[in-house]
């Protein structure tokens, strides 16, 4: 595999390195500061950094505009896009916009339903769904045209990635659907959280059994708990969490100002078992409003320091 | 058919409460078999309000009729000799049968007094669901019969998404999962090799989104 | 057995409970009855299998429907006795007077002909 893209995050893979992405959630104000401080503390330790967009519904600085902070700061982001809140108009056109501030790589999503949110009565859109965006990105850049047929001069040149998880349901169509995905344009996957290990590497042996590891790079989504509160709150309350009982256990089975580090130790397990597991190619940290924790994970699961392949 | 639901009756007060004579005029189509529009809901919004102003020691008539349908000029005419003795229609009907009320009656006065709510099915006695939201272009011969833009809260042509957990949709542990749905049913049917193909973009120009429809057939015309 | 009721309570006899319909309550309420109450069958003892239970269910519309017209829900009520319980009927009778006469009259009362009502 050779990279086609100025992509970073595709250049790391292609070179058979793991590679190590984590994600920062804009604020919910105009402090582009924030976004610079939390950048600031991950950029260093891991490849590319994610920025959500309004996830869970609930309305953030824009992901492009964190982007764009984030790149000039001289970190590599990655551009999370939902089709909640745009329709194919205002998708491309962002797309187009990333592209101008030469962002390369894009997570195609379709985001929480905005029930969850801070405005339930809001419309949504849903004009695409998060395959058809995949498609969307692909036909940009592969062959220079909107969706409408306009032709562009100037492609933007997009490393395309998706999300999957693995411990929805129906289960047998997970990795029916990430074919779908793959078969869409997806180049890279990040994945929910993982928790159940025994289900996800159930899910990745039957992702390695229809190939689809040859042709998609699959990072393992991985988020420290923080307390026994978050990881309660995880599995009652999220859709699509799978926590099992012998992760609260654990948690709970250490005095409590020692949780935290329990949580982390975990974390750090997780990605030394799954280094082991067939057709994964790196990890997705998702250190939700805990970002500081990044580094010493990256260090302690010996992904520190990371490759150079500019 | 169409399903709609009785307005609350504080809200139907609030309109009429300075008039006198108000007929509640309601509609023996799809509102009468959701229970909400129909003859028998005429008869007890009417005595309802009576009621409610005889308690306010407000003089009001409430007159009450209920036609075959208000979506047909033919059966709006039947208001034509009585229409006038009225200050106000409150009609039951759903929010095309209001509209039309009001094209047919232009001088009048005509409030809703349903909650118009969706196209939809009778599950079993006083329980409706949705299943059309008729975008102008079924796609049910690729679902399964299913539809995935009524029945998924994200309307996902390439569905199920992340949230759908143990049949359900992430958004209510009441409400299945359309894309579930979907996918038993071209399972049993043997032709799961349609699940596999990534759906394109759709064209919603024959949706909502294409601006107030109309059609026409020509052959019908007089 | 010779039981006495209040004679204010005018009876409409129906085959089943199941017969009355919400505007039948209203109804009698719009006409100046000071109260209604429904007796039915013990629940599950239906000869129609649901009438008594429907009955209730539309009842209980009722008083909320009352509520929202200013009126006092209690003006209506859903009682379950069987055939053999004269002295229930007309301890009920007695209690049900009780109550609406508390009340006071139907405030809505617009001709004043009919009172109290029991089906």
């Amino acid at each position: 595999m050779s990279a086609m893209t100025p992509s970073k995050l595709e250049k790391i893979l292609a070179a058979g390195h793991l590679a190590v992405t984590s994600e920062c959630g804009p604020p919910r104000s105009a402090n582009g500061a924030l976004v610079d401080q939390k950048a600031r503390i991950v950029g260093p330790y891991i490849d590319v950094i994610n920025v959500t967009d309004n996830q869970t519904a609930v309305v953030r600085m824009s992901s492009l505009a964190s982007c764009i902070r984030i790149k000039q700061l001289g970190f590599e982001p990655v551009l999370q896009m939902t089709t909640r809140d745009r329709n194919r108009i205002g998708l491309q056109s962002d797309i187009l916009g990333a592209g101008a501030f030469g962002i390369n790589n894009v997570l195609c999503l379709t985001g929480d339903h905005q029930r969850f949110g801070d405005h339930p009565g809001a419309a949504n859109v849903f004009d695409l769904d998060s395959t058809q965006l995949i498609q969307t990105v692909k036909l940009m850049r592969d062959e220079g045209k909107l969706l409408s047929g306009h032709e562009m001069d100037v492609r933007p040149q997009m490393f395309i990635g998706a999300a999957e998880n693995p411990f929805a349901d129906p289960f047998e169509v997970r990795v029916l659907r990430l074919a779908k995905k793959v078969a869409a344009g997806a180049q890279f996957i990040q994945t929910q959280c993982i928790y159940n290990m025994e289900k996800f590497k159930l899910w990745m042996g039957q992702v390695v059994d229809h190939g689809l590891n040859e042709k998609v790079s699959i990072l393992a989504g991985i988020t420290p708990m923080k307390s026994v509160g978050m990881a309660k709150y995880m599995k009652s309350r999220v859709p699509g969490m799978d926590v099992p009982d012998s992760i609260i256990k654990r948690l709970q089975g250490v005095a409590k100002e020692d949780v935290a580090r329990e949580g982390i130790n975990i974390a750090v397990e997780q990605i030394q078992e799954l280094k082991e597991c067939p057709g994964i190619r790196g990890f997705h940290i998702m250190a939700i409003e805990w970002e500081e924790k990044v580094p010493e994970i990256v260090e302690r699961a010996g992904l520190y320091p990371r490759p150079d392949v500019n | 058919m169409i399903m709609a639901r009785p307005k609350p009756i504080e809200e139907i007060v609030r309109e009429i409460k300075d008039l006198d004579k108000v007929l509640v005029a309601g509609c023996n189509g799809c509102v009468a078999v959701c229970e909400a529009g129909g003859l028998k809901e005429v008869e007890i919004l009417a005595s309802a309000l009576r009621m409610y102003f005889a308690r306010q020691h407000k003089k009001m008539e409430v007159g009450e009729v209920s036609l075959t349908r208000q979506c047909d000029r033919e059966y709006l005419g039947e208001l034509r000799d009585r229409v006038g003795d009225y200050d106000a229609v409150v009609s039951l009907a759903c929010g095309a049968g209001v509209q039309f009320m009001t094209e047919t009656y232009d001088k009048m006065r005509i409030f809703p007094g349903v909650d118009t709510c969706f196209i939809g099915v009778t599950d079993e006695k006083g329980v409706w669901s949705e299943r059309c939201q008729a975008c102008g272009s079924c796609l049910l011969a690729t679902t399964g019969g299913i539809c995935p833009i009524s029945r998924c809260s994200k309307r996902l042509l390439n569905g199920p998404c992340g949230g759908s957990s143990k049949g359900k949709c992430e958004i209510d542990k009441e409400v299945a999962c359309g894309w579930q749905l979907i996918y038993e049913r071209l399972k049993g049917l043997g032709e799961l090799k349609r699940f596999e193909q990534p759906t394109p973009p759709k064209d919603w120009i024959s949706s909502r989104e294409g601006g107030p429809r109309k059609m026409t057939k020509e052959e019908s015309r007089l | 057995m010779r039981l006495t009721y209040p004679s204010s309570i005018k009876i409409v006899k129906v085959p089943c409970t199941g017969r009355v319909a919400v505007i039948h309550l209203l109804r009698a309420l719009e006409k100046g009855a000071d109260g209604v109450f429904v007796a039915g069958c013990m629940e599950g003892d239906c000869k129609y299998q649901l009438g008594n239970i429907r009955a209730r269910k539309r009842v209980e519309y009722v008083r909320k429907l009352l509520a929202t017209i200013g009126l006092e829900p209690d003006r209506v009520a859903m009682y379950n006795m069987s055939s053999g319980e004269g002295p229930r009927f007309a301890e009920i009778s007695r209690e049900m007077t009780e109550k609406v006469r508390m009340l006071g009259p139907n405030p809505i009362r617009i001709k004043g002909v009919e009172k109290e009502k029991a089906a």
